[in-house]
């Protein structure tokens, strides 16, 4: 439900920022409990490296990355925002965050496959 | 009824918070602000419409209204402006605060907040000394003097989302007002205004959104003000412990 | 729903993760183009007492920034706050902070 006074681009930053958050954090159980699986189950952990070189699997990888870079490029505007006296225009700031977020991801991508 | 290009067609909320709108065609003037609108709706078709305003120029803060979706000081925002090139006028009562009766807002909230954050003077000399002299250029006069236009018109508490959801967070235009007293070298206990905005409605719960920036009529920048307040709040932090 | 010491542990555990989200992605982008298998990442993991501290510092930052991160969403989302916003904080910092100890033995004991 986008209410037209929030359709500004810091707005959208914060935003991305938040969904990325959560969706990192409801990520990392599963993170943790695959390579947990090294200690009780190296069969069950190989299967999953296996299962992991998959593309759709190597696609939802990409996925994750590209949040990760949003977040913390996101997060690092934000602290750059707060502990430096600012005075420069943050539109350009939040534009800068998504187009580095794009630049790492897509290497990454560009790297994996 | 006239000609569709010489009236607007205008939503009005009416009634309390479960009321609804109601569509008035308003004769189209070349020159007209969104107050103009809104009273000739009051004098010409609808005497019980309730809203407020004072002085018509934008020194009173009482004129706020929601217009098309976005927080405005109606009597100094322009139909052309507001509509943005859509044939259709929506007018409602601030956000984020109760609605007393039409386009009238209950603004206790939003001044009970004002005094939460503490943005109380506390004097370094009595009325039996002489002023202290403070020469314009200083670096926290600067500061302080961004914001004293202020009109407190609550247009940027109506469109803060982090008041939306959490009904605590004292908002941008009182926490403005604690960062220009901040700044104020008259002030004898700025740790007091510190400490009124670093508990669980304070500064560290602003998302750095900015539609308080973005709206602000007096083109004030409370998201600066409040991230001067992380900033010094921050930077007590570790001085406190240390 | 953040008074100054809680927003302090999150910005402070934010930068603590910056270089080490930076080094974890390197890892990754390195790891990956050999083409990886579990065999292959523990080798170069398990007994590294460099790694050890590496990712277990990343799992006790990502543990307290995670879990403050969930508790503004929920309160601001649903509302909750006194006991059940304070259970939901620590719990969730637990529940990471264990799954993401037990990651990172795995990873790095021998
Ligand atoms: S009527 Fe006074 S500011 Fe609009």
């Amino acid at each position: 439900m986008i209410r037209p006074h929030r359709t500004h681009p810091l707005w959208y930053a914060y935003m991305a920022h938040r969904l990325s958050g959560l969706a990192l954090v409801l990520f990392l159980p599963a993170h943790f409990y695959v390579l947990g699986l090294a200690l009780t189950d190296m069969a069950a952990f190989d299967g999953f490296m296996t299962f992991a070189s998959h593309p759709l699997v190597k696609l939802a990888e990409f996925g994750l990355v590209f949040l990760l870079a949003i977040h913390i490029f996101g997060g690092l505007r934000l602290l750059a925002l707060e502990f430096l006296p600012w005075s420069a225009p943050q539109k350009t700031l939040a534009a800068a965050t998504v187009a580095v977020a794009f630049l790492l991801s897509g290497t990454f991508f560009l790297q994996a496959v | 009824m006239e000609a569709a290009e010489n009236t607007l067609e205008v939503s009005v909320w009416r009634g309390g918070e479960d009321g609804e709108y109601q569509t008035f065609q308003v004769p189209a003037q070349e020159n007209q602000t969104i107050l103009d609108v809104v009273s000739w709706i009051q004098q010409y078709a609808d005497p019980t419409l309730t809203y407020r305003f004072a002085c018509r120029v934008g020194m009173c803060g009482s004129c706020a209204m929601m217009v098309n979706g976005k927080p405005r000081w109606t009597c100094r925002t322009h139909v052309k402006k507001a509509t943005e090139g859509a044939d259709k006028i929506e007018i409602a009562p601030l956000r984020n605060l109760p609605v007393i009766k039409d386009l009238a807002a209950d603004m206790d909230p939003f001044f009970d907040k004002w005094v939460k954050a503490g943005a109380v003077h506390h004097p370094t000399r009595t009325r039996d000394d002489a002023i202290e002299t403070i020469t314009p250029d200083e670096p926290g006069r600067v500061e302080a003097a961004k914001a004293i236009e202020c009109i407190n018109c609550s247009v940027c508490y109506a469109g803060c989302d982090t008041v939306a959801n959490n009904p605590d967070y004292l908002g941008p235009a009182a926490l403005q007002r604690a960062w220009t007293l901040y700044n104020d070298a008259k002030d004898a206990d700025r740790q007091a205004i510190l400490d009124n905005v670093s508990g669980v409605g304070g500064c560290h719960n602003c998302h750095t959104q900015g539609s308080c920036t973005m709206y602000c009529p007096n083109e004030l920048d409370p998201l600066s003000a409040i991230a001067g307040l992380k900033r010094v709040t921050a930077q007590n932090f570790f001085k406190r412990k240390g | 729903m953040l008074d100054l010491r809680l927003y302090m542990a999150q910005r402070l555990s934010a930068m603590v993760m910056i270089p080490l989200t930076l080094g974890h992605l390197a890892v990754m982008i390195y790891a990956m183009r050999g083409g990886l298998t579990g065999g292959e990442i523990l080798a170069r993991t398990q007994g590294s007492l460099f790694w050890f501290l590496f990712y277990g510092t990343f799992v006790a930052a990502v543990s307290v920034h995670g879990a403050i991160g969930l508790r503004v969403i929920v309160h601001e989302t649903f509302g909750t706050r006194g006991r059940a916003l304070m259970l939901l904080t620590w719990g969730s910092c637990l529940v990471l902070f264990l799954m993401g100890a037990r990651a990172v033995l795995a990873v790095t004991l021998a």
